[in-house]
């Protein structure tokens, strides 16, 4: 990697005093930055704090109310992803913009050819694309279908579609967000061997480890304001954090202690898989009683058809599975929650709330018919009594509790779940990556409760796909692959490079053999 | 008579091939609106307008293409209209579909009233006249079958192939099935996912049009109420059947017909003395369904199907 001083004379991207409202949102705030030959910078901030429409804006799919974007030296007309495209900016999504009934080639050749023409050279287009994979290291079958690749894979698709067009310069929004450790690490080499070819590197992330390891200059955004520019070398994970977030970032403390009772266990239990998403396959598994449980993998590997099992979505097709030392009948989510069972589910959005219902009525979805009706009818007074009690004690920032939910924040709808749950004083949790999509100080606080509730004895199984939270909150690390789960691992005795061997789906096998 | 007879005679396969014209430019028409993300329901009363614009247009003396080219026009300004409100304004194609073929269909039987105010039973045309393709139609067997057809049947399946290389070996096709099955993708590469959709529903439903016509100009010499008779919504159904590819949604139009002839057929046979026409009436109707259960449960839907896309939005 080059420095980024020694070029400094002709950047090949400059952003200059950006700003750009949605409403009485500003999102980005006079926001100006340069962008060196072969320099790679990071582009660090909380959810919210201006990245991604920043990056939208210099790709031309956000029109900017004020600033410019120059490339080269030359301004790029503003809202025209072609234009942004033509003067060679490749841009990665979060949410991947591939077609998935479409092959890799055709995924990469769209948009590349002029629409009237009369061919698709498809030969040319798919050697072209192999060329660049070797070059690249970026393996991927050009004839395969989009649909049926991994999220790794598809992610190499798009960073060949950039190179495909000749981008100089990538952009990567939080591009190792569904990677495997050793997936981001062979990302990172791509990068660097992109680096070493002359191209310029813009990548967004809210990891810090990840911008000490791969940036040249880290930039820091907050509130939509450019608070901070540091060379990457020169500063640490601390200051970076503390910039990200204005302030001292307070994680919770897990002391170790020794395990409850187990709870909730499963013996050899399998469930069909749904479609395409695996079901379980001989899951061993026990949650005991002040203990979290951690549930790592790649998403998409079973973690879902464990989650729709405990909170009685799903009954298990075979195995045994207990709770409290009772094995359960007849399952179904009312049962699971008449056995204790605390619900946050992986899509608040989608099956933790209503959106068009209001605080009260989200406050009360899963007890109603017991604790709020007498007689059919519904005891709307006590209800919103118990709404305006969780909007107090979980500090829950809205308007009040006739407020629609689809108008609160993520982190401030995340509270008013996380309270519904904890208010029945669950024995078991079921916490489904109960922080995506949330602010650091929304993460400590839903963390900070969970640690809580493992003190007051529960046991929570907390799925996440984020490596770090899973190893910082975890007791005990269980691996989820294909459907399979590994055994578990206590509390630091497992580096995250192993659990990502596990993760990419190494050593069940042996597991197997041994058993 | 009986079946096996029936099915090796060369009649019944000239008439199958026949009756699965129309059907064949509707389901094309479809299938392209589909593919980029737009389910067509106007589909019905595009195909009544297409059929009534062609043969009133024969009738005050175009020649029988330029009465094909006035139906394909009626279709895409209809088209326009759909696209109109399902794309750039994000309604709801359900209702943009259904309001559409009630609007075309209200609006045939009056201009119908209006042009021809004294008219007991509509006029005659001369309509598109077999043209034995020389040699080919000369084959033994079911050589006069296919290739004793009138030059609408033929244009039927070159269209077909025409679709069938467009959407497969053109960066449009390339470009238009990407917009059925994720708009963003289509976005994030500087083209028009508005432009790519409207394109698609106009010249898709140009050819439901083209479908209507062959009713009026070629099947038949003249244009009743109620002769398109929910072909469109057949139409709506073979493209399921097909799984969105044109080939196959051919051979379920095929299939349809054939066993619409044949049902024509076995009412003449002994049986149908006995069973009430009725049924057999029903029978091609309950065989497609039969044939949909099993054929398309593993189809590939576009991703984006009736999925309205705006540009900005998060």
């Amino acid at each position: 990697m080059t420095g980024p001083h020694d070029q400094k004379a002709q950047p090949v991207l400059r952003l200059s005093n950006i700003t750009k409202r949605f409403g009485a949102l500003t999102a980005n705030d006079d926001v100006s930055f340069d962008l060196a030959r072969g320099e790679v910078i990071a582009l660090l901030g909380e959810n919210g704090a201006g990245k991604t429409t920043l990056m939208n804006i210099l790709f031309g799919q956000y029109t900017a109310d004020a600033g410019t974007v120059e490339v080269f030296g030359e301004v790029l007309p503003p809202g025209n992803p072609r234009a942004a495209l033509d003067a060679g900016v490749g841009m990665v999504h979060q949410h991947f913009t591939l077609a998935g009934n479409l092959t890799v080639w055709e995924n990469i050749v769209l948009g590349t050819e002029r629409l009237g023409a009369l061919r698709l050279d498809a030969k040319a287009a798919k050697a072209r694309i192999a060329d660049l994979s070797r070059r690249f290291h970026l393996a991927v079958d050009p004839a395969a279908k989009v649909g049926r690749l991994t999220v790794g894979e598809r992610q190499r698709v798009e960073i060949l579609k950039a190179l495909y067009r000749e981008a100089r310069i990538l952009i990567l929004d939080e591009p190792t967000a569904v990677l495997t450790p050793q997936e981001s690490e062979a990302l990172f080499k791509t990068l660097r061997e992109a680096v070493g070819q002359g191209l310029s590197v813009v990548f967004i992330s809210h990891k810090l480890h990840e911008v000490m390891a791969i940036s040249d200059r880290t930039i820091v955004l907050r509130h939509g304001r450019l608070v901070a520019e540091r060379a990457t070398a020169e500063t640490s994970r601390e200051e970076l954090a503390a910039l990200m977030v204005g302030g001292k970032v307070s994680a919770p403390k897990i002391e170790a202690r020794p395990a409850g009772p187990a709870l909730l266990r499963l013996a050899g239990v399998s469930t069909k898989g749904e479609g395409r998403a695996p079901g379980l396959r001989a899951v061993d598994l026990t949650l005991h009683a002040g203990q979290i449980t951690g549930l790592a993998g790649v998403s998409g590997n079973g973690q879902k058809a464990l989650s729709d099992l405990i909170s009685g979505l799903v009954a298990p097709a075979s195995g045994q599975f207990e709770i409290v030392g009772e094995p359960v009948g007849d399952w179904s989510p009312r049962r699971a929650l008449a056995r204790g069972i605390g619900r946050i589910p992986e899509d608040r959005h989608r099956t933790g709330t209503i959106a068009d219902f209001d605080l009260t009525e989200n406050a009360v979805l899963e007890t109603y018919a017991q604790d709020f009706a007498r007689h059919g009818w519904m005891r709307w007074g006590a209800a919103r009594a118990q709404a305006e009690s969780l909007i107090a004690t979980y500090d829950v920032r809205c308007p009040g509790p006739e407020t629609r939910i689809r108008l609160l924040s993520g982190g401030n709808m995340q509270k008013l779940i996380l309270g519904r749950v904890l208010e029945t004083a669950p024995r078991i949790i079921l916490a489904n990556q109960p922080v995506r999509g949330l602010d650091i100080g929304a993460v400590n606080y839903v963390h900070g409760r969970l640690a809580e509730a493992r003190e007051e004895g529960a046991a929570v199984l907390l799925i996440s796909e984020d490596l770090d939270e899973i190893m910082t909150l975890s007791d005990v690390i269980h691996v989820m692959s294909e459907g399979r789960l590994s055994p578990g691992f206590t509390r630091g005795t497992m580096r995250a490079e192993a659990l990502g061997q596990w993760m990419a789906g190494e050593g069940f096998g042996r597991v197997a053999d041994a058993s | 008579m009986d079946i096996f007879e029936i099915l090796t005679s060369a009649a019944f396969w000239a008439a199958a091939i026949r009756i699965a014209s129309p059907l064949i430019f509707a389901t094309m028409g479809e299938l392209i609106c589909e593919r980029a993300g737009v389910l067509n329901l106007g589909i019905e009363g595009i195909m009544v307008a297409g059929a009534f614009a062609g043969w009133i247009a024969v009738y005050m003396g175009l020649p029988l293409w330029g009465g094909v080219a006035v139906a394909f026009a009626t279709g895409m300004m209809l088209g326009a209209l759909h696209g109109l409100l399902s794309v750039p304004f994000g309604l709801s194609q359900h209702v943009v579909g259904i309001g559409l073929t009630l609007l075309a269909t209200s609006l045939t039987f009056y201009t119908y009233r209006v042009v021809l105010p004294e008219v007991s039973s509509p006029p005659k045309i001369t309509a598109f006249q077999p043209y034995p393709i020389p040699g080919l139609s000369e084959i033994p067997g079911l050589g006069s079958a296919f290739f004793t057809q009138t030059p609408l049947t033929y244009a039927a399946f070159a269209l077909v192939a025409l679709v069938a290389f467009v959407l497969y070996r053109t960066p449009l096709g390339l470009a238009v099935r990407a917009a059925g099955e994720s708009p963003a993708a289509v976005a994030a590469q500087g083209l028009s996912v508005t432009a790519i959709r409207m394109g698609a529903v106009i010249v898709g439903s140009g050819f439901m049009a083209v479908g209507g016509a062959f009713l009026t100009l070629s099947a038949f010499d003249s244009f009743f109420f109620d002769m398109v008779n929910g072909r469109g919504w057949i139409c709506i159904a073979l493209v399921v059947f097909g799984a969105w590819k044109p080939g196959k949604a051919m051979l379920g139009a095929i299939l349809f017909a054939a066993f619409d002839a044949l049902q024509i057929r076995l009412q003449q046979t002994p049986i149908g003395a006995l069973v009430p026409y009725q049924l057999f009436l029903m029978m091609p109707y309950l065989l497609s369904i039969l044939a949909l259960v099993l054929m398309s449960r593993r189809a590939e839907v576009p991703a984006a199907l009736m999925v309205p896309f705006n540009k900005g939005e998060r």
